[in-house]
């Protein structure tokens, strides 16, 4: 593994991130046309936002993360004027947080076409005040934290994909650095596996309650996580996938697991619980679709995201660069403007795991340093989020009036 | 049907008994198994289909089937070295659904419901 160290943004709260990028944050969908058109054509302008006009804990916490996430180096919240979340209560967490941050309502300033280009002069004065704010610092693994997703997944995600990214995962851990990993829906029958993994007595009983919340969920759901797909693909049972989905977790002991918009409380593999908890409205989907999963992954303070795709996708993410791996050859050839690793070369012989795993990390120190991924490279910065409710202290006053 | 090019099966733990195709296998083909158990051949005994599964040794009813080094199902009926492995012979321990799922469509039955 390559002794791999570049320079990084020192945030005034002491986290270091990879990129400076200006976060625009629309606080209802009313103003998410708004909040789009302002970063229209802008560079390193990133927009995320909250459909809702009743406001969501889970959703609150899970902004107020990305917003002061350390790639984030400015932020302006655009709100309607009459939802329950106000965009200058976002502004003012930013603010504490070391960051330039500025908001407006799209009713008192005129309409659509002078709310866009006010939001304009506003970026361009917040993306001058975050260069001129720049601290670079040294930073290197230590300093890093890595988040693993798969989506798509076929017969070689379990086989070379989510393996080889598990095998990375190994090394950045034995280097000090931070990796996480969610989806416990796809973990359904891996309770023993999981405990034994677990670093200490504390963490046995977390990733037991994990296990058990997300089997009872599934029951709840009557579904467990495999599809038609899946099984078209030569996956026979839940057990099957979960073994190749739990492979991008590698073989490290397991710190403990942390929900939604929490950040590791130190280095090491974790795992994210992102599944509902109980609530008198029975509301909330575990994950439905790859982005919110990526975007939990990045509101717990991931750097890079690796993404795992056996059939292939074309997604990125908003506030941290998306690495997208294959391990299905056929997929990464098809795709290739889209696929920045080809995992398949494990199966064909071509490339041991642990060279694989090498060069992976090769690749992740260079977006860390600042090269673009395949999806920067292409402007893909998605993002997505939905009600959900979590049993995480509350915020105080949330973000209303 | 047996001259076509020969894919290889997949094993990823030396203890399963089951690998995955990495291509597509006719009847009467005989598959190249790699992975930690070293190199050896099988010959398939029906047409499979990439990233499904073949058995690598005979699999008596009730037994369990192996992958990864774990458990991922249960045999259905007896399975023969070289048989293709999925819903039709080998269900899942946990999801009550398993077992009933329909082997081309992965649909599973009406009114499938958790106990």
């Amino acid at each position: 593994m390559r002794d791999q160290s570049w320079q990084g943004y020192l945030r005034k709260d002491g986290r270091k991130g990879i990129r400076n990028h200006i976060l625009v944050v629309y606080t209802v969908e009313c103003a998410s046309f708004v909040a789009q058109e302002i970063a229209k054509g802008e560079k390193g302008v990133h927009v995320i936002g909250f459909p809702g006009c009743y406001d969501n804990d889970y959703a609150i916490r899970l902004m107020l993360a990305l917003a002061t996430h350390p790639n984030i180096g400015g932020v302006l919240c655009v709100g309607l004027g009459c939802e329950y979340t106000q965009p200058h209560r976002i502004a003012e967490v930013v603010r504490a947080s070391g960051r330039p941050a500025d908001s407006f309502f799209i009713q008192e300033n005129g309409g659509t076409r002078s709310s866009i280009a006010l939001g304009k002069e506003k970026i361009a004065s917040l993306r001058a005040r975050a260069d001129a704010d720049a601290v670079m610092t040294p930073m290197t693994w230590r300093d890093l934290t890595i988040g693993a997703e798969c989506g798509g997944s076929d017969g070689t995600s379990g086989l070379a994909g989510n393996p080889v990214v598990g095998r990375a995962f190994d090394r950045l851990v034995e280097h000090g650095g931070t990796a996480i990993f969610e989806e416990t829906v796809e973990m359904i029958g891996l309770r023993d596996l999981m405990v034994a993994r677990a670093a200490s007595p504390e963490a046995a009983v977390q990733l037991g309650a994990a296990y058990d919340k997300a089997f009872n969920y599934s029951k709840a759901v009557r579904q467990c996580s495999v599809a038609p797909g899946n099984f078209a693909g030569g996956l026979t049972t839940i057990e099957e996938k979960s073994m190749g989905a739990f492979a991008k977790g590698g073989s490290k002991p397991i710190e403990g697991v942390i929900r939604v918009s929490e950040r590791p409380p130190q280095a090491g593999l974790w795992i994210l619980d992102s599944v509902p908890d109980e609530h008198f409205m029975q509301f909330g989907y575990t994950n439905p679709n790859d982005t919110e999963g990526i975007m939990d992954l990045i509101a717990a303070g991931s750097h890079v995201i690796l993404f795992i795709t056996g059939r292939g996708s074309v997604i990125g993410s908003a506030v941290a660069p998306l690495i997208k791996i294959t391990g299905n050859e056929r997929t990464y050839r098809n795709m290739t403007e889209d696929m920045d690793f080809n995992a398949g070369r494990v199966l064909s012989g071509e490339v041991t795991m642990d060279e694989a795993a090498d060069e992976l990390l090769g690749l992740i120190g260079d977006v860390a340093a600042g090269q673009l991924s395949k999806p920067e490279s292409l402007g893909h910065r998605e993002f997505f989020l939905m009600y959900k409710h979590q049993d995480v202290p509350s915020l105080e006053a949330g973000c209303r009036v | 049907m047996t001259s076509q090019p020969v894919p290889s099966a997949f094993q990823v733990h030396a203890s399963d008994n089951v690998a995955t195709l990495l291509g597509e296998a006719g009847d009467g083909s005989v598959v190249t198994i790699v992975g930690p158990g070293g190199k050896t051949e099988l010959t398939v005994r029906e047409k499979i289909a990439m990233g499904h599964k073949i058995a690598l040794a005979a699999i008596a009813e009730g037994e369990a089937i192996t992958k990864f080094g774990v458990v991922i199902g249960i045999a259905m009926r007896q399975i023969g070295p070289g048989e293709w492995v999925h819903l039709h012979n080998c269900r899942s321990q946990l999801d009550e659904r398993s077992g009933s799922f329909d082997l081309e469509t992965g649909a599973p039955p009406k009114g499938a419901e958790y106990a």
